[in-house]
């Protein structure tokens, strides 16, 4: 990673001794609409509700939760896009809703979908994406060959089309162009969803590596149990926009007298991982 | 290097990377762009070709005709600019990159003020094409046009329509489905008070009024002075434009922010459903 880190830390200094995430009672609404109460009518739906944790330094932390939990509701409240409607959080000490900017240079995210300029290239795509955290050619033209040949993409393919690549290619690209910027906290929001087995697999070992070289934190959001027990310290569980727990694998499987992630799920919520579905999922996961 | 000239240049990098951007998008969309090119050409020439049909003798046809093109010149160069401004969100939304760019450490300003850029950059060369193209079909004659001043006064009011634009790049923000259509609105609105095919002089009173307001009143104005009598730059054209460019700017950079508050707020940066 020698010709990415320099950035970020130049504009924004990392303050020492307080812990990379604090999010204390945090809270989001949104607003849907409700037929019953009349044409115009809209009610309040809660996506976070007081929801509270701290994540320190260099930490890597698996949030759980079944969609429209409010795990994107969270990711998207940490890196800024969205403003909270109570409560806190601060990233290294910035208010993650007054120090927008300074948060944004410490900050990457790697989201479910892997969102590009189609008719570009992952070359192009990195180059854009670069250009936004002050790098210059002289920078990308060796970072984004090194990063791509990091994430195992082929070399051949660099100059080819967005929308010619495969899922788990694309996923790759969305994975370099985070760590391009040399993010202080890394935000994945589910970020081997829809992968083939062999793609995740290459995404979570190198979601390894980036832990063991670089000196970054990561929030992992997930519904993928196995993965959030292979790849993070302490696991929480986020259930309707509630935090239930945020311990290691081992307090949490104590604490309910179970075996497994899936178990603890049940004993935390009296439902089962994959039956949940009510009224508001489907308006949940819109936003969450 | 300091903090300061580290930012500065930061600052200016991001802007180059969003004309960078829109320069591979041109080049992957190029086909389509000559489509809509040739469409914008044939257009053009339904408006040109009612001075011929106004059976004015020639000298007055072609003064007719020359104004006629200038209009539906500047029509097509706001067009450009506009459409660029408001894809700043319509675009990045359809694509899915929207979030990424909205959590970058780019300021705004920048950020839509490397979209204005190009959009000019952009612009200009197509508003250039379009009255070459027309004027060689149309036969047009005008030997002592002053293009360095039409292009000038273009450039001028460039920053006032970027301003504007800026204003109407928030509609999808407020409205994904329906809000880039709006900003073509507010291009006719702006157009019709302009005098774009016709005087000033012919609105009714509280037209002309706006007309005052509008950065492309005293483009086209100019413009056709330049263009077909040759005249230079005129102060009472280019102090309007500057006036209204200081204004434009920082109300259109408020407008955003709070378009943009707006989205962040209610999670409309970015639907999913």
């Amino acid at each position: 990673m020698s010709t990415l880190a320099a950035p970020t830390a130049l504009i924004t200094p990392i303050r020492r001794g307080v812990p990379a995430v604090e999010v204390e009672s945090l809270r989001k609404e949104f607003r849907r609409r409700d037929r019953r109460a009349g044409r115009f009518a809209k009610r309040p739906m809660t996506a976070l509700c007081d929801v509270t944790f701290t994540i320190e330094r260099g930490e890597c932390v698996a949030i759980l939760g079944q969609n429209g939990s409010g795990k994107s509701t969270l990711v998207r409240l940490l890196s800024t896009l969205l403003i909270n409607d109570g409560g806190e959080a601060r990233i290294f000490g910035y208010d993650a809703f007054r120090d927008t900017r300074a948060i944004r240079r410490l900050v990457n995210r790697v989201s479910v979908e892997a969102s590009f300029f189609k008719k570009m290239s992952a070359a192009e795509n990195l180059s854009y994406a670069a250009r936004f955290y002050g790098m210059g050619p002289s920078q990308t033209r060796t970072a984004i060959p090194e990063i791509l040949e990091r994430v195992g993409f082929p070399s051949d393919r660099r100059g080819e089309a967005m929308e010619n690549l495969s899922r788990g290619m694309q996923q790759k690209v969305a994975l370099a162009r985070a760590l391009l910027t040399s993010p202080v906290l890394l935000l994945l929001d589910e970020p081997t969803t829809g992968l083939d087995p062999r793609s995740k697999l290459e995404v979570q070992e190198f979601i390894k590596d980036v832990r063991a070289e670089h000196d970054a934190t990561i929030l992992l959001c997930t519904h993928d149990m196995a993965e959030a027990e292979t790849l993070a310290d302490r696991v929480g569980l986020l259930d309707r926009g509630e935090l239930l727990f945020l311990e290691p694998v081992e307090d949490v499987k104590r604490r309910y007298g179970v075996e497994t992630l899936e178990q603890a799920f049940f004993a935390a919520t009296g439902r089962a991982f994959e039956e949940e579905h009510d009224e508001d999922d489907d308006y949940r996961e819109v936003f969450g | 290097m300091t903090a300061a000239s580290v930012a500065v240049r930061r600052e200016l990098v991001g802007l180059a990377g969003i004309v960078e951007r829109n320069v591979y998008l041109t080049k992957r969309y190029f086909l389509w762009d000559l489509a809509f090119m040739v469409w914008t050409i044939a257009n053009t020439l339904t408006i040109v070709f009612i001075a011929r049909a106004a059976g004015l003798p020639p000298a007055r046809e072609n003064t007719l005709a020359t104004g006629l093109l200038v209009g539906a010149v500047i029509w097509a160069f706001l067009g450009i600019i506009f459409e660029f401004m408001t894809e700043t969100v319509a675009w990045e939304r359809w694509e899915g990159t929207i979030e990424y760019t909205f959590m970058a450490p780019l300021s705004r300003s920048m950020h839509l003020g490397g979209m204005g850029a190009f959009a000019v950059l952009y612009g200009l060369i197509r508003a250039t094409i379009l009255f070459v193209v027309v004027a060689a079909f149309i036969g047009i004659h005008a030997p002592e046009a002053n293009y360095a001043a039409a292009l000038g006064l273009l450039a001028i009011a460039s920053v006032s329509f970027i301003g504007i634009g800026m204003m109407t790049s928030v509609l999808p923000l407020i409205s994904p489905e329906k809000g880039a259509q709006l900003g073509f609105v507010a291009q006719g609105m702006m157009l019709v008070v302009s005098g774009v095919y016709y005087p000033v002089s012919v609105m009714p009173e509280w037209m002309q009024a706006l007309a005052k307001l509008s950065p492309a009143t005293y483009a086209i104005r100019g413009c056709r002075a330049a263009i077909a009598d040759g005249a230079g730059m005129q102060w009472a054209d280019v102090w309007p434009l500057l006036v209204i460019a200081c204004a434009s700017i920082p109300l259109g950079l408020v407008i955003f922010r709070r378009g943009e508050r707006y989205a962040k707020k209610h999670g409309k940066l970015k639907r999913s459903g």
